[in-house]
């Protein structure tokens, strides 16, 4: 099946100050698809979300959502056009309710059909549901990350950017977000992963990028980095 | 594109349960509200233009609490507000203007249009940042109202004419009082209404997580600037009350010492809290008043007071009355 890229980066450069982190990225991705950004810490996989999300602005190059230049623009901006993120540590409010966090940016900004309500909301994440009078800060942290996950569904994103989902999870909650995760793949929802369980992410993700050192090292499917143990080892300490 | 303003409330937002405690307001405002009626009899005349000048600061805290408590923009600049809108009327009496209502919107005008130039500057620093610019912002205008001898100068500037309140300057001697109760009402209802509005969550979301609101799609300069300009504009107003309550302006108003005590009444009151404001003006000045009648040395208990509030209340005094309130 054919997809049109949803998200373009040319050229990427980007850093902090005058310690450049990003060497010329170039990658797409593909409405309806799940991407995996992958590699060691400090190889530079935060700074591009980071630069995705207008949280960092790029040095050089062009990053295009949708076919608009978003590169130079502010991140309450780039998130109404459709993108949202999972943070790394959940950032939930300690003063809304479960309730309140997602009614309170509930919006289908960009006309999705069959738009994220709270019933499908609850579906997905039936212990939302149960925990729905909690406040955000009376959660544990498999409940967190669902309701981070959950609110972030909630604007109806045409992307969605998840960093650092499963980390500090139990096995048990770790096995609910891949099943979410498996769910909204099976919708449709375009994604953009960043997490190091990586023999996870070959069953999910339909395709991979390695960066190592601020490049892009290899790019593929799940099919050829499954096959490709070397690469693990390699690029992944695995 | 959506805005902060289509967006739907979060259910339960401005719902507040009924219980007698809600009467309280009520029953504050009556009793406010005949104070100059029973005062005389009791010999109390003089606390009728000390109430008066409680009102006018609680406008000004209410208005700070807004921006420090709910949007935790910590400004050490909010007397230079006050202060423009005091010189506003001070400008208009000058101009030949007599009517009250007119010196006190243009007030409110002119100190919002220096709170949006102010704010558009300083709300692109943060912490401890927007502080000083915001304290240095509020000196210039200080220097400013040194520098201008037609209003005064470092001696300051007596209104000899009080302004009129059209048709209600009849209808009782203390009319003024009851004007200055009733636009107090009106702030605080309004600040507290805005405070559960969609604009009042985002404002503490802000507050609380400024890059996750972004993340969400939140305009956060934009809505700071809105808060900013408000909490200025209705400081305007405040100062413009104060004013017509002295008859005199001078540039005290607005020094840099002014903005702390202010901050430190609303610290005692409780930041973020929506008696916090009122709260921690009635504690501070009536202490004051009370203090002043026994030592010179009023500023020492005060300060033991601080000591106490930061020990027993941290959060400020309106903590120790307040039911959980989860959306503040």
């Amino acid at each position: 099946m054919k997809h049109e890229a949803l998200l373009s980066c040319r050229g990427l450069e980007a850093g902090y100050g005058a310690s450049q982190v990003l060497f010329g990225l170039d990658f797409d991705i593909h409405a309806g698809e799940v991407l995996t950004l992958l590699g060691r810490n400090g190889m530079g996989k935060s700074t591009t979300i980071k630069t995705l999300i207008g949280g960092l602005r790029a040095k050089k190059g062009e990053i295009r959502f949708g076919g608009k230049p978003i590169h130079g623009a502010r991140a309450d901006a780039i998130a109404r056009l459709g993108v949202a993120i999972v943070p790394e540590g959940r950032q939930c409010f300690p003063n809304l309710t479960v309730r309140e966090h997602l009614l309170a940016f509930a919006d289908n900004r960009n006309g999705l059909r069959d738009a994220w309500t709270l019933d499908r909301l609850y579906g997905l994440f039936p212990r939302l549901k149960e925990r729905a009078g909690n406040m955000g800060n009376q959660l544990s942290g498999g409940e967190q990350q669902m309701l981070a996950i959950a609110r972030a569904l909630s604007t109806n994103p045409r992307l969605l950017i998840l960093d650092e989902a499963t980390e500090g999870l139990a096995p048990v909650i770790r096995d609910e977000i891949w099943r979410c995760l498996d769910q909204l793949k099976a919708v449709g929802q375009t994604t953009l992963v960043v997490d190091k369980y990586v023999e996870k992410l070959v069953l999910l993700a339909d395709r991979h990028i390695i960066l190592e050192r601020g490049r892009i090292a290899w790019t593929g499917s799940s099919v050829e980095l499954d096959s490709d143990r070397g690469l693990w080892t390699r690029y992944l300490g695995v | 594109m959506s805005s902060v303003a289509t967006l739907p409330l979060p259910a339960g937002a401005g719902a507040r349960p009924r219980s007698a405690a809600s009467l309280l307001p009520w029953v504050v405002l009556a009793v406010l509200a005949a104070f100059p009626l029973i005062a005389p009899a009791f010999g109390l005349e003089y606390y009728i233009g000390f109430v008066r000048r409680l009102l006018i600061v609680m406008i000004a805290a209410t208005s700070l609490n807004f921006i420090l408590g709910y949007g935790g923009m910590v400004a050490l600049g909010h007397a230079g507000f006050v202060g423009v809108g005091a010189y506003t009327v001070v400008a208009m009496v000058e101009a030949g203007v007599g009517s009250a209502w007119a010196a006190w919107g243009m007030a409110i005008v002119i100190s919002a249009v220096f709170a949006a130039a102010i704010g558009a500057v300083s709300l692109r620093a943060r912490g401890v940042y927007f502080l000083m610019i915001t304290l240095a912002f509020a000196q210039m205008l200080y220097y400013l109202a040194v520098s201008l001898r037609t209003y005064g100068g470092d001696d300051g500037y007596g209104i000899y004419t009080p302004l009129s309140l059209g048709g209600l300057d009849g209808l009782h001697a203390d009319i003024f009082y009851w004007v200055v109760l009733a636009l107090a009402a009106l702030v605080f209802a309004f600040s507290s209404r805005v405070a559960v509005s969609r604009f009042g969550h985002a404002l503490m979301g802000i507050r609380d997580n400024e890059t996750r609101m972004a993340a969400m799609g939140y305009p956060v300069y934009r809505i700071k600037l809105v808060a900013f300009t408000g909490a200025g504009a209705v400081a305007g107003l405040a100062g413009a009350l104060l004013a017509s309550h002295n008859n005199f302006v001078s540039p005290s108003l607005m020094h840099w010492t002014e903005s702390a005590t202010l901050l430190v009444m609303v610290a005692i009151g409780g930041m973020g809290k929506r008696w916090g404001g009122p709260l921690g003006v009635a504690i501070w000045l009536t202490l004051a008043e009370v203090l002043k009648l026994y030592t010179e040395y009023w500023h020492w208990p005060i300060g033991l007071m601080l000591i106490l509030v930061v020990f027993f209340a941290p959060k400020g005094v309106a903590t120790l009355f307040e039911r959980k309130e989860k959306t503040q």
